[in-house]
């Protein structure tokens, strides 16, 4: 096991945790501010890809496409807010669960609707499309760095805009008591709107980024939405600083632990019996963490809410 | 009698009169469909007691549901290729023999349901809902790595189980059985809502604290409900299998874990009947829907959320008029 397959998985899973962070930001943003679980998320991921991969598709530009998928998803986002999300505030957690998964099964079958069953494509960016040369002899493709740049650009925006802004100001103040803060003269429907198509909008840019690495296809949501909740669940719901630990935790042992695992099994027992036990635990791996973080801290790793 | 109870004599004369026309008719494709809705009730009047009465919102029933479908699969496939399933510590053959069968599933399902709900239990609200659907993906993905019994292909076993005294392989006997188990289960449920034990896991879910301050320990009362609860799933999860002749991991899918939930808000919760009358809906819809059109699940999104947001009773609610059981 050389330390450059070590370094690059390393990087692998960097990158897949900070993509799962900005999903799992809207996710948390979400539940913290409105209390709401939101198993639709994973739609508007798919809304991204598939607004980016048809916009790019027809205009040749990967910004544009970029642009699409942040603006669809967050229409959206905010039209489900206005139609559906709105209603089920007061709700117990069990509506919520059906209704969002209502919205999946319209949003999934819709699309496979407009743009049929088959996978559409998205080319990375020519700029980005080769390997870049790291110190120490790595070679890794520029477009992997660029999505972990862009997701920590992104974070590093986000804490920003809930510490330091008025909009910030008003989503933590809404956290923690409603009723006073639409006392105050803020309008708490818009804010909440917002709040919504914020986090959609993550998701779709998610998405998007992803969508140039697989293929863009109905479905490829749900996978990635149960992740998040994994990641939110373990960094502690409605805590953006949790989110991104969780993200990080869950995107390298599941990089390193399908890479490793095996390989950590063969020391000790057949090839092929190795393999079998290896792969199999690597891809429990994450749930198995996450049901080890509950069992010690039952709010997860930052979590004060119930 | 009540509205409510009129309706569930009516559901289960339909039950009755529905394959029975089948038969007469000669359409045995109608006979296997209501095999499927009498099994899906089955799996949904389980998760009821947890979910119902109990309030709590399990996302990974799936779970008991493929574990029950693989004790089936694994009994049968070595019963079918005559091998054992181990050696040791000392020979155990599989079976082709239903009541065994259904014997293992109920109770590795149990155990199962012990194990996740000693370690869910400790949670509660979102957590609890996320921490089941946590395992319900580990025993998804364990299934589609474990390629000894399919791994992702799953595993068909060409013969249906038999019963002693019966020709399962006939449609509507094999609809008898399902049934019967249906109707037992329904009993023991009715009997279970009204014991002592029912009425302190319903007190638990609306006021934990007052149930702690007579002396009953609400996580015990809970445990008990999501065994029983997990077991139930798991023996309609070997009769899903025996009316396939099919295992895979889709039987562990989280979707599948929302779609039982789906039969019990459609149909009425907390409602004896709710999961039979939304299990028999959510077929029925799925046949004519999916006859109609092929993107039908947008039409049952629709009318998901339409029931979600404005009548909260379910199918049983809105015919029995008044709202009751829950809030």
């Amino acid at each position: 096991m050389s330390l450059i397959l070590l370094a690059e998985q390393v990087l692998n899973g960097l990158q897949f945790g900070i993509m799962l962070f900005l999903m799992a930001a809207g996710l948390t943003l979400i539940f913290g501010v409105m209390g709401l679980i939101n198993l639709a998320h994973g739609s508007l991921y798919m809304v991204g890809a598939f607004c980016a991969a048809a916009v790019a598709g027809a205009t040749g530009s990967f910004a544009l496409g970029l642009a699409a998928a942040l603006a669809g998803a967050a229409a959206a986002g905010a039209l489900i807010e206005l139609l559906v999300i709105r209603r089920l505030y007061n709700r117990d957690h069990l509506d919520q669960v059906l209704a969002t998964f209502a919205l999946i099964l319209i949003f999934s079958e819709g699309t496979r609707w407009l743009f049929g069953s088959f996978p559409l494509y998205l080319e990375v960016p020519g700029a980005l499309a080769g390997p870049v040369a790291l110190p120490f002899g790595i070679q890794y493709p520029a477009y992997r760095l660029a999505l972990i740049a862009i997701g920590l650009i992104v974070a590093a925006g986000l804490f920003w805009l809930i510490a330091r802004t008025r909009l910030g100001i008003r989503i933590r103040a809404g956290e923690n008591d409603r009723e006073m803060v639409a006392a105050l003269g803020v309008d708490i429907d818009r804010l909440y709107t917002v709040v919504f198509a914020l986090g959609a909008a993550l998701a779709g840019l998610a998405g998007a980024l992803v969508g140039a690495i697989q293929s863009v296809q109905v479905g490829m949501g749900e996978p990635v939405l149960i992740l998040a909740f994994v990641v939110i669940v373990i960094g502690g719901i409605g805590s953006i600083k949790g989110a991104l630990v969780g993200a990080l935790l869950v995107g390298l042992t599941d990089t390193l632990g399908s890479v490793f695992l095996p390989a950590l099994f063969k020391l000790f027992m057949q090839p092929a019996a190795a393999t079998q036990t290896g792969a199999s635990l690597a891809s429990m791996s994450i749930y198995i963490l996450m049901a080890m973080v509950l069992i010690w801290k039952p709010t997860g790793l930052y979590g004060a809410r119930t | 009698m009540n509205r409510e109870a009129l309706i569930n004599a009516a559901l289960l004369l339909g039950l009755i009169a529905v394959p029975a026309w089948a038969v007469i008719a000669d359409e045995p494709f109608t006979i296997t469909l209501a095999t499927r809705a009498v099994i899906l009730a089955l799996a949904a009047v389980g998760l009821n007691i947890a979910l119902g009465i109990g309030g709590l919102v399990s996302l990974g029933h799936a779970v008991f549901f493929g574990i029950g479908g693989y004790s089936m699969g694994i009994l049968a496939y070595h019963a079918q290729n005559y091998t054992p399933l181990t050696d040791w510590p000392f020979t155990i053959q599989g079976t082709r023999s239903m009541p065994v069968i259904w014997l293992v599933a109920t109770l590795t399902s149990a155990f199962a349901a012990l194990v996740i709900g000693l370690l869910s239990l400790r949670t509660s609200g979102v957590y609890f809902i996320m921490i089941t659907l946590a395992f319900g993906q580990m025993f998804y993905f364990f299934s589609i790595s474990w390629s000894a019994y399919g791994g992702e292909d799953g595993m068909s076993i060409y013969v249906r189980n038999g019963f002693p005294g019966l020709n399962t392989l006939v449609p509507i006997q094999f609809y008898g059985l399902c049934l019967g188990l249906l109707c037992l289960v329904l009993a023991l449920n009715a009997l279970l809502i009204r014991s002592p034990f029912g009425l302190a896991l319903n007190a638990a879910r609306q006021v934990p604290e007052r149930v702690r301050a007579v002396g009953l320990d609400p996580f015990r009362l809970r445990l008990v409900a999501f065994t029983l609860s997990g077991a139930i799933t798991g023996l309609a999860g070997a009769l899903f299998a025996d009316l396939n002749r099919f295992v895979s991991p889709t039987m562990f899918s989280w979707q599948l874990s929302g779609e039982i939930i789906v039969f019990i808000i459609i149909g009425g919760t907390a409602r004896l009947f709710g999961p039979v009358a939304g299990a028999a809906l959510f077929v029925a819809l799925e046949h004519w829907l999916g006859g109609l059109s092929d993107y039908w699940h947008v039409f049952l999104g629709l009318l998901l959320l339409l029931i979600v947001l404005f009548a909260k009773g379910g199918l049983i609610g809105l015919l029995a008029g008044r709202s009751k059981a829950h809030d």
